[in-house]
């Protein structure tokens, strides 16, 4: 092999070593990447971890006007059975002035009882306001007590940093008194 | 590092070892005879101060490690057993609590030492760097220690800390699940913490090699920001500031002593000696007093940035607030760039140093905003987040729009023609043989 073969250049100086320096390089990438996946995905849930959950609970004991909060995936959920005024108060709100625009019908399966993930959507904090004893904030809902979210009786946001209303999980009433969760 | 002169050691050990590894020779040559500027002040002893509570950090870390279980049903009785029955369990733990919030101190001492006298200016820009990233490896490895415990105080810095990352858009979501290796902070979460919390120092001191590198070939700055000139501006490092940083840590270290064995939960919470409950969130959750301002700058923005009167918006409070607190934190990366003014220290730029001290009253300011709960008052009628607010904008101000116009605009005082001159005029009233030559 002469020089010229191995090391040819074209019109605009590309050589065959640029070319092989940059499919090395590629592989080595794509190499470096693939070997890297199983260190970063090992930090993601485990299976035991992932095994879907679901909670039973059995709602017949919960008088209107209280609540209780269950453990679903190791994260606290809300149950409050709502009184007519609150009930009233969350759909009388007008939609369109809310910072994540959802109606009361779409959050509720039946209008008494919310179902909701007890998380604040700012920073992860439980809101207050689960117990009669604790703050509801302005809108007679749950109050965060980390950065002040207020929410009200459909667990909406309304004042504070947090940017969504809390989260509604996946449930359904198996009979009149249960809910199974997840 | 390995060529060059080497010295010559009278103890035949020191020498034979010296021919095959020059280390003697090295620390004669960066420790020894260094030439460092003759007038430094007491604000240059930080730097060696912050060194050794790193290393006393190690120190107590490392026992504490072995008597701890990073486990969420055993991290909390495993410290109380730390406190109670292991043998000077208690004074290693208070030391290293204690060590933190003082390695902070010191730190943010040498922050400010490097900020008025102009540390971070050309040719020590990638030192400044360095440090900045020291800073940045400490306040995740102070965070991380702080959920060790699995106090509510802990646990709940964890969830908030690692849900600022939700903010992110698209991934955010994915991405916390990572962190937590589940759909909370639990178990997978503290058993990472301890493993990073126990590697992250060791980055630390290997930043902290590169800074001193960097230190070494640039050489200290100092109270005047002007170079030294030559052998009449400078000491060598032995004895003259070996003493003086001597003199200066042990001040430091009596005070961090009086703190740890005196008043050793000074800086801690009622909320710390709680086990963690992630189903209850304690009423008024704060971080180490040393992420206070930060956290305020966090809090403070609570509005969306978009096109006013529309619904578009562009960038969700969240966002703003976590992108606010990390950039409260880039401004200093990339300070070299935004002051460019030709003269270094304080001293001689009247205007910069009025902006300066008002950075430093702001961030005190910052503080106590974070200490606050988020619905606070001043005075009883003004809500303190306003107070949050407009220390934010001046601290973003201070770098983005005072630095670069101070840099065009100010007229500076004149620099005196060397150090040994400013020295020695110092003391002109009893003029001395070296004065008059």
């Amino acid at each position: 092999m002469s020089a010229q073969t191995t090391n040819s250049k074209t019109e605009d100086g590309e050589t065959r070593r640029d070319f092989l320096y940059l499919t090395a390089g590629a592989f080595g990438a794509v190499g470096a990447g693939c070997f890297a996946w199983p260190f970063i995905d090992s930090l993601n849930p485990a299976a035991d971890t992932l095994a879907l959950a679901t909670v039973e609970v059995n709602i017949a004991p919960i008088e209107p006007g209280q609540a209780i909060t269950v453990v679903w995936q190791g994260k606290p959920v809300f149950i409050r059975h709502r009184t007519a005024e609150e009930i009233e108060e969350a759909r009388s709100v007008d939609v369109a002035t809310l910072r994540d625009k959802q109606t009361d019908e779409d959050r509720v399966e039946k209008p008494e009882w919310l179902v909701m993930v007890g998380i604040c959507t700012h920073l992860g904090c439980v809101p207050l306001g689960q117990k009669t004893t604790q703050p509801k904030g302005d809108f007679g809902g749950w109050f965060c007590p980390c950065h002040g979210s207020h929410y009200d009786t459909a667990g909406r946001i309304r004042k504070g940093p947090a940017p969504k209303n809390l989260k509604v999980p996946p449930y359904k009433f198996t009979n009149d008194t249960t809910l199974l969760i997840g | 590092m390995a060529s060059g002169e080497r010295a010559s050691f009278k103890n035949p050990v020191v020498n034979w070892i010296d021919e095959r590894l020059p280390v003697f020779t090295l620390m004669n040559k960066e420790y020894g005879v260094f030439p460092t500027p003759r007038n430094f002040n007491y604000f240059w002893n930080f730097g060696a101060i912050a060194m050794v509570m790193l290393v006393l950090m190690l120190v107590t870390g490392i026992v504490l490690a072995m008597h701890y279980t990073p486990h969420a049903d055993h991290a909390f009785g495993s410290v109380e057993r730390i406190m109670r029955d292991v043998n000077w369990g208690w004074m290693i733990r208070y030391l290293h609590m204690n060590g933190a919030s003082f390695f902070f101190i010191a730190v943010y001492i040498h922050i400010f030492r490097g900020m008025y006298y102009g540390s971070y200016k050309k040719p020590r820009e990638l030192l400044w760097i360095f440090g900045v990233l020291i800073f940045l490896l400490m306040m995740a490895t102070a965070f991380m220690g702080y959920t060790l415990p699995w106090s509510q105080m802990g646990g709940w810095a964890a969830t908030v800390i690692t849900n600022l990352f939700s903010a992110i858009p698209l991934i955010g979501g994915p991405l916390v699940e990572l962190l937590w290796g589940g759909f909370s902070v639990d178990n997978p979460t503290l058993n990472r913490f301890f493993a990073l919390h126990y590697l992250l120092p060791f980055v630390i001191f290997a930043v902290v090699f590169l800074h001193v590198w960097a230190l070494h070939i640039t050489g200290s700055n100092n109270p005047l920001g002007i170079e030294p000139k030559g052998k009449q501006d400078t000491l060598p490092f032995h004895p003259y500031y070996t003493a003086k940083d001597t003199f200066g840590l042990s001040i430091f270290l009596i005070l961090y002593l009086l703190v740890s064995f005196y008043a050793p939960n000074m800086f801690a919470h009622p909320d710390h000696f709680v086990e963690f409950n992630p189903m209850q969130t304690p009423p008024h959750i704060v971080p180490e007093w040393y992420f206070l301002p930060f956290y305020a700058i966090l809090r403070a923005i609570t509005f969306d940035i978009g096109i006013p009167f529309t619904e578009i918006v562009f960038i969700p409070a969240k966002l703003g607030g976590v992108i606010a607190m990390f950039g409260a934190v880039a401004m200093l990366f990339i300070m070299p760039w935004l002051d460019t003014h030709p003269v270094k220290s304080a001293r001689f730029r009247p205007q910069y140093k009025l902006f300066l001290l008002l950075l430093v009253v702001d961030f005190l300011i910052l503080g106590y905003v974070g200490m606050e709960p988020a619905d606070a008052m001043l005075f009883g009628s003004i809500k303190l987040l306003y107070l949050g607010q407009l220390c934010t904008a001046y601290y973003f101000a201070y770098f983005i729009v005072i630095l670069p116009w101070l840099s065009r605009t100010e007229k500076a005082l004149p620099l005196p023609s060397s150090i040994s001159e400013a020295v020695l005029n110092k003391h002109k009233a009893k003029p001395s043989p070296e004065a008059a030559a």
